[in-house]
């Protein structure tokens, strides 16, 4: 019996409705304790194309992408019998059996060929009872097979029911319907399957007491709102639109004063070029200034990039990769953009990225980002993923941000009055940070003048070889001191990582470590897939360490962990290996020491590929 | 009409300075580093003397811009201002940043034909939808100056190049466009007409929303020569002015006579009156938006270059009122004020378990 350990996919048409009923059962099992994960993987179109939605369940917390799923439900006549290919052996096919007519005979000798369980069931007629409206049909089917599963997989119907009152906001009606397909699917699984042995069950457990369950975009949002943003313009494009329109929701309700004026302002540009613009403009009056892309904004923001490192402008770009180049496949995930978001621009630019690796620090970074840019005056980018902004994780409760926002060096009137001169772009403190002044600040000395072209340390147009280089010099001083800013890598070691499933692990520094262990060096959202990989090595009797990378600029305790360790290998979500290759370009004379592992087939990453590409390389190394 | 004091001699509250007790030297900038005899030098000087006889302080404006020798400019004026010569073609969009995150800069904005009408294109005409409160001048000489005189898209079809190329493609006619797009404050000015550009830039600080000025500037390097429609010899020739106009500011106690029907009168949000007396044959009432089309329309059929006020409205709310933002402007919002309570946050973690 596998009790809380198992992995469901659902198959269904995009633009059918499952994500509700989907939501519903996820975060069921989610309320009875039990650790999961869900993933939706959706065509760029609105409606007619397949779409799936993952859950794996995992009593240890490992709820990462699986290849092959347990059970499935099968409600998508197009990909029938593809579908059933995905399943492991042994596995649970539960299918509408109203789909199926012609195929049922390649279903039948496919199941046997797999040793399979099929389990058809005809949806309709539960459908008929559950509702007379066409409309309300199409949508509640999704609803039986949640009863159905419920039964199967003996969900607690309290919580069930009242999850889907929840989803619903209560609107009576809705809930009624949907709460009846549920009953009716639940009926007939135990009318008609309870002869069927199901070897998967869930059960109560107080594990999930303390956490949440969100998904990046709307951590980032709030992360947004509670950071300070005041200021933000966009244009959409999907992974990215639903954080900003998280965020218009979340202000709107908690930005607005006394009088009902708002305390934050969003404008949808008109293009990429014109949201980064609008970014720079209000960045460089004050506000704590953002903007949400995707690839091919983060693209068409390259000039802009370029200008705010040079004119130093405190501002942020959330940028929510997916598969590339151009539009790609805007709905799969991917690492793609490290590369060109470091270098973004042309000259000699470089700008400061945070990389999180799960919601609680999409939360985080999003206020940490403002701080940063204020501090460093520059443009950061922060690089989420489709997979962590759009998909389901679970995390401990957020905790309450009580520290004040970091505004930088901005000289007031009163400031202004102590010193015999500004000079905007000279270096105080010795950090390579100049001071700024806020344009309508009253005094005789605040105002410069902000230009792309060359400028000495006091504003004016230069074009003077030392006069420019002076400059860059500086910017080249201020990524120094920049390393002593961003978040520093988390170490685990493969001793700690069941623990650091539940428990929050944030060791700067490596506890302990064997000389054997090999070293893991991954970023983002492949974090959950790296820490299962670690265990399922350890179980092939290979230890490691991991180094999860959340910034750029690189601190130098991660040189330290190359070389302690007699190799490392560098997971990336992109094709060509981009940590690896920034890691080496850092650090070249430890080349030797690391090797690339890749995944970039659009899936999120998994622990088996992760660990099939080194197991390959350690047997070469170790031969 | 005969307004006793004509604008460009408004009276300073003293001899020497205006009503925020600043010289007109105080309005001045860095030395131009344009050629000699650019008409965008002009305009500067015009912005000059419109900023300090309307009193704005320096301390509250920003000088925006892109990038052309137009954009320059804002180091020739006012060097006790924040400047932002930002990127070619963008300062629509830099500035509605600028000016959303703080309502109380005001924004002065120059730009050239090229940064406004190739470029830019894009960011001008959001600007304009969205109704951002700034002046927008364009300093419009139908070539790239800064990149040696090459044609832009306001150069008129059939013009010379000064190498005997010419322009086969119409010009956009940034008045029009402006028009078409919904902008509330729409004139054309010549940089050599002081007299009718200096009144058109103080009630363009005044108005609410996007305040437009395509004031042909002749690029004396690249664009002055037999052949051009943007030379001053050109212009000149064929400038035909619609109004005289005159801005009398709020508490100047000056007496207007005018005979009915000549003169029209504006009232600017700051009680400001704007003055516009018909000059030659265009009859044209400056509120009637299909009017001014059909007007800018027939006098450039008939081979004109009319210049004058053609637009205005004040009745139309601005981007940032739309917005609905807190008066302060949010660049000094605190933590208390834009960080919700403990309270709220425990409150919306509930809604994710
Ligand atoms: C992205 C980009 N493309 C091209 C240029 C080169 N460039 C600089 S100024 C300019 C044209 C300026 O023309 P206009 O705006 O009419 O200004 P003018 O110099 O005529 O006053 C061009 C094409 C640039 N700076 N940036
Ligand atoms: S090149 Fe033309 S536009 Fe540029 S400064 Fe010289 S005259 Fe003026
Ligand atoms: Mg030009």
């Amino acid at each position: 019996m596998n009790k809380n350990n198992f992995v469901i996919t659902i198959a269904t048409v995009n633009g059918s409705g499952s994500q509700s009923a989907n939501s519903i059962l996820l975060k069921t099992l989610f309320r009875m304790g039990v650790p999961v994960g869900g993933k939706n993987v959706f065509p760029s179109n609105i409606a007619g194309l397949p779409t799936w939605f993952w859950i794996r369940a995992e009593e240890n917390g490992y709820v990462a992408r699986r290849d092959k799923a347990d059970i499935f439900i099968a409600m998508n006549a197009q990909t029938l019998v593809e579908d059933m290919k995905t399943l492991k052996p042994g596995g649970f096919f539960i299918y509408n059996s109203d789909l199926a007519s012609s195929m049922q005979p390649t279903l039948e000798a496919q199941a046997k060929e797999m040793s399979l369980h099929l389990i058809p069931i005809s949806f309709k007629p539960l459908v008929d009872q559950s509702t007379d409206s066409v409309k309300i049909k199409k949508l509640v089917i999704n609803m039986v097979y949640v009863g159905v599963l419920a039964k199967l997989l003996k969900l607690d119907l309290d919580i069930l029911n009242k999850t889907i009152a929840d989803q619903f906001d209560n609107k009576e009606s809705v809930i009624l319907v949907n709460k009846k397909a549920a009953e009716l699917g639940y009926l007939y699984a135990e009318q008609q399957l309870s002869s069927v042995y199901f070897p998967f069950q869930s059960q109560l457990t107080e594990k999930n007491k303390d956490k949440i369950i969100m998904d990046g975009n709307t951590a980032g949002a709030l992360g947004w709102l509670f950071g300070g943003c005041t200021f933000t313009a966009w244009y959409p494009i999907t992974p990215s639109s639903s954080l900003v329109e998280k965020y218009i929701q979340l202000a709107q309700k908690y930005r607005k004063d006394e009088t009902g004026k708002n305390r934050f302002a969003v404008v949808q540009a008109e293009d990429e070029l014109a949201s980064i613009c609008m970014v720079l403009g209000a960045g460089w009056a004050g506000a704590r200034s953002v903007t949400a892309t995707s690839g091919p904004g983060l693209s068409l923001m390259a000039e802009s990039a370029g200008f705010a490192y040079f004119t130093e402008i405190p501002c942020v770009i959330w940028d929510v990769q997916r598969v590339g180049p151009s539009t790609g496949m805007p709905t799969r995930t991917a690492q793609g953009d490290l590369t060109s978001a470091v270098f973004l621009s042309h000259g000699d630019t470089k700008h400061p990225c945070l990389l999180p690796g799960n919601i609680k620090e999409c939360f985080e970074f999003g206020q940490e980002a403002f701080d940063l840019a204020e501090r460093l005056q520059q443009l950061v980018i922060v690089l989420s993923d489709l997979d962590l902004g759009m998909n389901l994780w679970m995390e401990k409760k957020f905790s309450y941000p009580e520290k004040p926002f970091d505004r930088g060096k901005i000289l007031s009137a009163a400031d202004l009055d102590k010193i015999s001169q500004f000079e905007r772009y000279g270096d105080p403190d010795q950090d390579g940070i100049p001071s700024r002044t806020l344009p309508g600040t009253w005094h005789e000395k605040a105002a410069y003048f902000t230009r792309g072209s060359g400028h000495n340390s006091k504003a004016n147009y230069t074009e003077k070889s030392d006069e420019y280089q002076f400059i860059v010099d500086r910017l080249a001083k201020k990524w120094e001191t920049a390393k002593t800013l961003v978040p520093k890598p988390i170490y685990i070691s493969s001793a700690e990582v069941e623990k650091s499933l539940d428990e929050d692990i944030n060791n700067t520094q490596l506890s302990v470590s064997s000389s054997q262990s090999i070293g893991l060096i991954a970023f983002g959202s492949s974090d959950l897939a790296v820490k299962e990989a670690m265990k399922l090595l350890t179980d092939k009797g290979i230890k490691s360490d991991y180094c999860r990378i959340r910034a750029v600029p690189f601190t130098s305790d991660i040189l330290d962990f190359l070389k302690n360790h007699p190799i490392t290998y560098v997971i990336d979500q992109n094709r060509d290996g981009q940590m690896y290759e920034l890691l080496k370009s850092e650090f070249n004379q430890i080349c030797h020491l690391i090797k690339s592992v890749k995944h970039y087939d659009g899936t999120p990453i998994t622990a088996d590929s992760i660990m099939n590409s080194i197991l390959t390389m350690e047997n070469k190394r170790c031969q | 009409m005969s307004v006793e004091q004509s604008s460009s001699q408004n009276p300073p509250l003293t001899a020497n300075v205006n009503k925020v007790n600043l010289t007109k030297k105080e309005y001045t900038g860095s030395p131009s580093t344009l050629c000699t005899g650019c008409g965008h030098d002009s305009i500067t000087a015009h912005i000059i003397t419109a900023t300090y006889q309307n009193g704005l302080h320096p301390f509250e404006v920003a000088k925006m811009s892109g990038i052309g020798c137009s954009s320059k400019t804002p180091a020739y004026f006012m060097s006790k201002s924040f400047g932002f010569n930002s990127m070619h073609g963008r300062m629509a969009p830099v500035t509605t940043g600028a000016k959303v995150a703080n309502g109380n800069l005001h924004m002065i904005g120059m730009s050239g034909d090229g940064d406004t009408a190739s470029i830019g294109l894009g960011g001008f005409a959001h600007l304009i939808r969205r109704n951002l409160q700034m002046t927008y001048i364009v300093a419009n000489n139908g070539v790239y100056g800064l990149t040696k005189g090459q044609f832009s898209a306001t150069a008129d079809k059939g013009a010379k190049q000064k190498n005997g190329a010419y322009n086969p493609f119409d010009t956009i006619d940034i008045c029009s466009l402006a028009l078409n797009l919904g902008c509330t404050f729409v004139a054309r000015s010549f940089s050599g007409d002081a007299k009718q550009l200096v009144p058109l830039i103080q009630a363009a600080q005044k108005h609410r929303g996007t305040a437009l000025i395509d004031v042909i500037s002749p690029c004396i390097t690249f664009n002055n020569h037999d052949g051009s429609t943007k030379s001053y010899t050109y212009v000149r020739e064929h400038d035909v002015s619609l109004q005289e106009l005159g801005l009398i500011q709020p508490m100047q106690e000056i007496k207007v006579d005018y005979p009915e029907g000549s003169t029209q009168k504006v009232v600017l949000p700051d009680g400001s009156e704007l003055y516009l007396k018909k000059l030659g044959n265009h009859e044209h009432t400056v509120t009637d938006k299909m009017a001014a089309m059909k007007l800018l329309h027939d006098s450039a059929k008939a081979g004109e270059i009319l210049t004058g006020m053609f637009y205005i409205d004040e009745t139309a709310s601005n981007l940032n009122e739309e917005l609905n933002l807190v008066d302060a402007g949010l660049v000094h919002l605190n933590e208390a004020q834009l960080r919700p309570s403990k309270d709220d946050f425990n409150k919306l973690m509930a809604e994710f378990n």
